[in-house]
């Protein structure tokens, strides 16, 4: 059913223009690993001390505040490069096993991380018991942790 | 015995040919090198961040490197680890990589970059521990470990690229030498 939508994403220029260059698509893929660290660092920061490790001195909600810039710039980077990625192989990517694990848990990453994370990680820390903190934490992590893994297999497949 | 022939020793090992052959231990191994990434080099930047003040400003820089240099370590450990691994399933044609011996020397002066930070800046970091406008030494190590850890993670990810591999000629002089390729001479 969806397969017409990723013939139809085979013909816009911008994967065309990446497929056309020996280079773009390894110099993407490159920056698009420069976005993950940025975003793995943001992330785990404010996971890890929801976990209670880490800089377990400050706040959460400390954290949570000077780390989101970073994770959305590491966000952004991502999107930017991973668009184009994405854009120069949708056919194969439609085969893939480990590119549609990694689309389904990305939404699930991203919604979980705007959502029940952000509520948690900048509450009031009295609110949020320890054991809830240390749940949303691991969830966090796992979930990115999928998202990236299965992104690096699409590579060998 | 020379790097290469111990390399080519390297790729005559059953192990290393397995690895290389995996179905699954080599994706593996693979993938947590990457995983490894968002730990090691996450945390760098979070600290390199620090030091350019341009986050955890009101965290002393002395306790952000505390809490994380641990967690830091325990991730360099890991790509370590799996970077080896990595060399190890196909040791020749990486050590005949320019790529990987421009990573390798990016590694090095990155570790110069941690040796002068530590003996020459963090020793007298109660000087500006609780700046928000560190000093200028401070904010160019910062700075340099953001740009050599940046050029690591790029010339890792070229390694996989075949462009300039020995066994495709003819390559330029320079990219021969580089790769210390061994071309042998055009035969009449």
């Amino acid at each position: 059913m969806l397969l017409p939508f990723f013939e139809w994403c085979e013909t816009l220029w911008l994967g065309q223009f990446v497929i056309g260059s020996n280079w773009l698509f390894p110099v993407i893929e490159s920056v698009h690993l420069l976005g993950l660290a940025l975003l793995g660092g943001s992330v785990l920061l404010v996971d890890l001390r929801l976990l209670g490790l880490g800089l377990k001195d400050r706040a959460v909600s400390e954290l949570a505040l000077d780390a989101r810039r970073w994770m959305l710039t590491g966000l952004a980077i991502m999107v930017v490069t991973g668009i184009p990625l994405f854009l120069s192989e949708p056919i194969k990517l439609y085969y893939s096993t480990a590119f549609w694990i990694k689309i389904t848990t990305l939404p699930i990453a991203l919604a979980f991380a705007f959502t029940v994370r952000a509520r948690v990680a900048l509450a009031d820390p009295v609110r949020g018991t320890a054991r809830r903190q240390q749940l949303v934490g691991a969830l966090s992590i796992a979930l990115w942790v999928t998202v990236a893994v299965a992104g690096r297999w699409i590579g060998f497949s | 015995m020379s790097l290469l022939a111990f390399c080519e020793w390297l790729d005559s090992t059953d192990w290393s040919t397995a690895l290389h052959e995996s179905m699954f231990m080599y994706p593996i191994v693979e993938s947590t090198h990457v995983v490894a990434l968002m730990l090691f080099v996450g945390f760098a930047t979070i600290l390199d961040l620090r030091l350019l003040g341009l986050t955890l400003k009101r965290v002393p820089v002395s306790q952000v490197a505390e809490r994380l240099l641990p967690w830091t370590v325990a991730g360099f450990i890991i790509m370590v680890i799996t970077g080896v691994l990595l060399f190890y399933a196909i040791p020749v044609r990486t050590y005949q990589s320019i790529f990987f011996r421009a990573k390798l020397i990016f590694l090095i002066l990155a570790g110069l970059n941690v040796w002068f930070f530590h003996t020459r800046i963090f020793t007298r970091i109660a000087e500006w521990d609780l700046a928000l406008i560190t000093p200028k030494a401070v904010r160019m190590a910062g700075l340099a470990s953001l740009v050599l850890w940046a050029a690591i993670i790029i010339a890792g990810r070229m390694i996989a690229y075949n462009w300039f591999d020995c066994d495709i000629q003819p390559q330029s002089a320079f990219v021969n030498w580089a790769a210390g390729c061994v071309v042998p001479l055009p035969t009449p």
